[in-house]
């Protein structure tokens, strides 16, 4: 759709909608955009949303590269909020760049937080 | 008060008011000192100009509300252009005379129907579309708002006055990274035959941010 769609020199696009994916748990130092209450979590693969320089690299001066595929994926909240009151069909969608994707069992339980 | 981004309507009228060098020191807040010594730096680095720092700003000070009403009105009342909006906003947006910044941040359109709510956050900051809506609320940025729309969604638009029915889906976009979110509110009822300015009135700030729906016809007269 955009021109960021096919960076030149990005990572390959690994995952398809769709897919289970498992949030990596880190804590890289610096600056990075994978919010803690997700991290841990298992969600579905919901679109790609196109390939972006590495928002880790740019905080630091640095040129993105390898550019990264941004995903939106899709979790229940009532697997991310233990204390989640509303209807098991609630979700909340998170734009997670690739490098903080792991592939997830479909059965997978995700963990869940208080 | 040391947040710059005074006034609850949106349009916070002391940001950005003195050009860069013409203000006193003494005057500006905490904030403000930063980000003029932010600015001093960037442009000594050769990063970027006064000039383009200046045209940024008001390119966003350019903007409004008003400018998504527009845009919302205009999907209300024409199919094509609501497909449009939604397949590749950028597309859409230029139909109307608007050209996003190339640094903006790419533009993503979710559609409320009768069955999915959507409502938008952006958990590690303020991250939201700047250049159609202009800036976002004070409380958007807030601590209070940033953690509760993901935990207790339906609480929060409920305190802004809407009682969603458990049949409705609601789904909480995070936008922390490279994307920002504009959400296509549901047509009100009662409002067949309304021009795109009269529909364009009933389109609040709140409402593109997904807190609220748009006004009725009924809900505007009343002010």
């Amino acid at each position: 759709m955009t021109q960021s769609s096919s960076q030149p020199g990005g990572e390959a696009v690994r995952y398809q909608p769709g897919d289970s994916v498992a949030v990596r748990v880190d804590n890289p130092g610096g600056h990075f955009r994978t919010p803690r209450y997700i991290q841990g979590q298992t969600g579905r693969v919901d679109k790609l949303c196109g390939v972006f320089p590495n928002p880790e690299s740019l905080a630091f001066g640095g040129d993105g590269q390898p550019a990264q595929p941004l995903y939106r994926v899709e979790f229940l909240q009532t697997q991310v909020w233990s204390g989640y009151d509303g209807p098991g069909s609630d979700k909340i969608y998170v734009d997670i760049y690739q490098h903080w994707l792991e592939p997830a069992l479909e059965d997978s339980q995700p963990s869940r937080r208080q | 008060m040391t947040n710059a981004n005074v006034g609850s309507n949106g349009h916070g009228d002391h940001d950005h008011e003195e050009h860069p060098g013409t203000a006193h020191d003494e005057e500006l807040g905490y904030y403000a000192l930063r980000a003029r010594a932010m600015e001093a730096l960037l442009v000594e680095k050769g990063i970027c100009s006064t000039e383009e720092i200046q045209d940024m700003v008001d390119r966003v000070e350019a903007r409004s509300p008003a400018d998504g009403a527009r845009v919302v009105a205009r999907a209300w009342s024409n199919p094509d252009f609501k497909a449009l909006l939604l397949s590749d906003p950028e597309a859409a947006l230029a139909q109307l005379g608007y050209s996003l910044p190339e640094t903006t941040p790419k533009l993503d359109v979710v559609e409320n129907t009768e069955s999915v709510h959507h409502l938008v956050v952006c958990t590690l900051c303020s991250c939201y579309p700047r250049a159609l809506l202009g800036r976002p609320p004070d409380w958007y940025k807030s601590f209070s708002y940033r953690s509760r729309a993901v935990i207790d969604p339906r609480g929060v638009i409920r305190e802004f006055g809407l009682d969603l029915p458990g049949d409705v889906e609601v789904r909480v976009l995070d936008s922390t990274a490279d994307l920002r979110y504009l959400v296509l509110p549901r047509r009100p009822e009662g409002t067949d035959g309304m021009s795109e300015a009269e529909l364009a009135e009933l389109v609040t700030r709140d409402s593109m941010i997904g807190v609220t729906e748009a006004r009725t016809p009924e809900t505007a007269s009343a002010g």
